[in-house]
């Protein structure tokens, strides 16, 4: 049946062309946005657990519950003890301790007084051990713009574009004011050792970036941090991540004690958190819209290709064709109509998720924003973009033949003999 | 029993009789000075600790002060300059820098404690900065007490609005609440002890509570002062920072 069937889509180019053609253009555009939403929204977690999240971060519940505010106030103590125990638990993943903090850049005047002043988002990384990966996850060596890496304690790295702002060059003195975490002023002079292009409005506005142990000492936190973030081997997977703060929280956490430790995954994080799931969403919203709307027009042209082969369903029906049997061999048709459209939709889909793959720039746009997100977007090719284009394809197929082959149960055998006579 | 009960009736007249400005007054003849040099000591109750921090200021009229402070080490040679409205910062070697500070600033916590800047280097009379109206009587800290709200005559004063429990005997501010313009309850604060030197009482312990900080409070002590000493006047200059 279906090498007979197979040959009449083949042969008669009426019964197949168009529907194999909408099933094309809708599985192409389906499988072009999965990619390109899925790297977008892979981009965007990618590049906020670097700087950011972590896939995992361990942080006290005071600091979880102001997140917003950077409460060092709430850090976590006993850092180095806290990492082994860590190590031990979840010996895959590696730890990275990070310190954010407000402040001001200021640049002095022969006098030691401000010459220059500009806030600054600070955030402290470990960049000067030996087994430290921070600069490579931050990707701070190739956006490195001018000077160089920090080689000695006391040496900062700025945004390229803020350092610019303060007309400082590397070699020059930096004075950091921020406060301790118990809230005392923190005066710090820093070398300048280089400046960075972060990629990130947010970042490259007024980001400072200093030393784990120089933050430490500045902000009064021996043997602390304010967040120790977690990494799995691989890219994030949220089941993964679920897992390991449920382990981690079940053993550690506190509910009543403001300086617990607490486990969070980028779930957890709201304003990431429900943007992964808006991404989730969308893919799933795309789907179900372009299989709602290729199955109306497919009823549609399915009703034309029913009234086209009026006569043909006549002949069967009268010849003595089981009405189930010409519906059955109808839905199955439409099945390898879908099935065909959705290969031909799907690859010329993967043409172009391939080149999304390359990346679009869209830093001009960005010029303004205070969102922590990459200026570079690309697409991604998962397994999931290989099949995800045969869900509308088949379903939108079968749906419109469903609807549309109803009129065969309507017809009365009495009459067909009329119909073909006329 | 007669002249007794005669003379507590005219000693309560006297007291009720006194007027607000007259009370302010009073406080003011304890804690106004023209000059002094302080030795202080704040116990700061955060979250998580309290940390001790001395220092030494020397004070002239409402508008000169220099704090240094003594320890911890990691605070040591650190320096406050107040001169009208504008605090200078000064860090010592190695960072060697002056840093100003003013307008909303100065309400910002010292050293993390829930005295701000303008409560540190406060000597300002009560008298010229507010308008006062006579409550109540309330016996507060087992001290006969007059309950004054004080209202700010001029926008720069730190706090609008003061709620002030002033010891009849003594003249001191005992128990405190300090209002922002929408009646916020800002700060509160109380004088634990008090000591009495060249004919004025001054307060020895206080305890302050920024009422919106969720610390534990922070207590003050006056360790030693001098008042009317000699102080040079080069304390007061950005230059006599760094000496």
């Amino acid at each position: 049946m279906i090498k007979f069937l197979l040959k009449g889509i083949i042969r008669d180019h009426h019964r197949s062309l168009f529907p194999v053609m909408i099933v094309a253009i809708g599985v192409t555009i389906t499988v072009v946005l999965h990619s390109w939403i899925t790297g977008v929204f892979g981009d965007i977690v990618e590049f906020s657990s670097k700087f950011n999240t972590g896939h995992v971060r361990v942080i006290t519940k005071g600091y979880a519950d102001n997140l917003n505010q950077m409460p060092n106030d709430f850090a976590l103590e006993d850092v180095e003890t806290n990492i082994k125990n860590l190590q031990i638990l979840f010996p895959e993943m590696t730890w990275a301790k990070r310190i954010k903090f407000g402040g001001l850049i200021d640049i002095a005047d022969e006098f030691g007084e401000t010459k220059v002043q500009g806030p600054a988002v600070g955030m402290a990384i470990d960049m000067l051990s030996k087994d430290s990966k921070e600069l490579e996850r931050l990707n701070i060596p190739k956006s490195l713009k001018r000077g160089s890496l920090p080689k000695n304690p006391g040496e900062l790295l700025l945004s390229d574009q803020f350092a610019k702002k303060l007309s400082i060059s590397p070699g020059e003195t930096v004075t950091i004011i921020t406060s301790t975490m118990y809230g005392s002023m923190a005066i710090e002079n820093f070398i300048l050792a280089g400046t960075v292009e972060f990629g990130s409005a947010a970042m490259d506005n007024g980001a400072v970036i200093v030393d784990i142990a120089d933050a430490q000492i500045m902000l009064n936190m021996e043997d602390a941090t304010g967040e120790l973030l977690g990494y799995f081997p691989k890219n994030y997977d949220a089941e993964k991540a679920l897992q390991t703060k449920v382990v981690f929280n079940k053993k550690y956490f506190i509910k009543d004690d403001d300086f617990s430790p607490v486990m969070m995954t980028i779930h957890d994080d709201g304003f990431l958190g429900e943007y992964i799931q808006m991404g989730e969403s969308m893919v799933g919203t795309v789907t179900v819209v372009f299989l709602l709307i290729m199955s109306i027009v497919l009823w549609n042209s399915g009703l034309l290709g029913a009234l086209r082969r009026y006569g043909e369903v006549g002949v069967r029906l009268a010849i003595g064709e089981a009405k189930n049997h010409i519906y059955f061999a109808m839905i199955m048709e439409s099945i390898m109509i879908g099935v065909i459209g959705s290969i031909v939709g799907t690859g010329i889909g993967l043409i172009f998720a391939f080149w999304l793959e390359q990346g679009i720039d869209i830093g001009a746009m960005m010029k303004n924003s205070t969102m922590m997100m990459p200026s570079v977007f690309r697409g991604q090719i998962t397994t999931e973009t290989y099949y995800i284009g045969f869900l509308p394809g088949i379903l939108s197929t079968v749906l419109g033949t469903l609807l549309s082959g109803i009129g065969i149960y309507k017809r009365q055998t009495a009459e067909l003999f009329k119909e073909l006579e006329a | 029993m007669k002249k007794l009960i005669l003379l507590i009736i005219i000693f309560s007249t006297i007291s009720l009789a006194q007027t607000a400005e007259e009370i302010l007054q009073k406080i003011d003849d304890n804690m106004v000075f023209k000059k002094a040099i302080t030795t202080t000591k704040m116990i700061i109750h955060g979250r998580s600790r309290s940390r001790t921090i001395e220092a030494k200021s020397w004070g002239k009229g409402s508008e000169l002060a220099l704090v240094e402070y003594l320890s911890p080490a990691r605070e040591k040679g650190k320096k406050m300059l107040k001169t009208e409205d504008k605090i200078w910062i000064y860090t010592p070697e190695p960072t060697d820098r002056i840093i100003t500070i003013s307008g909303h600033l100065m309400r910002q916590s010292v050293m993390g404690s829930d005295l701000s800047y303008e409560d540190i280097t406060d000597n300002s009379s009560m008298l010229d900065n507010y308008n006062a109206s006579l409550q109540s009587d309330e016996i507060i800290m087992e001290r006969n007490c007059w309950v004054l709200e004080l209202i700010a005559k001029e926008k720069k004063v730190s706090y609008y609005k003061r709620k002030i429990w002033v010891d009849k005997e003594r003249n001191l501010a005992i128990k405190e609440e300090r209002f922002a313009k929408s009646g916020k309850l800002l700060k509160t604060t109380e004088i634990l002890d008090m000591f009495f030197q060249d004919n004025r009482w001054f307060p020895k312990h206080m305890k302050f509570k920024d009422v919106l900080s969720k610390g534990k409070g922070t207590e003050y002590f006056i360790e030693s002062i001098v008042f009317d000493a000699d102080i040079p006047e080069h304390y007061f200059t950005k230059a006599g920072l760094k000496r």
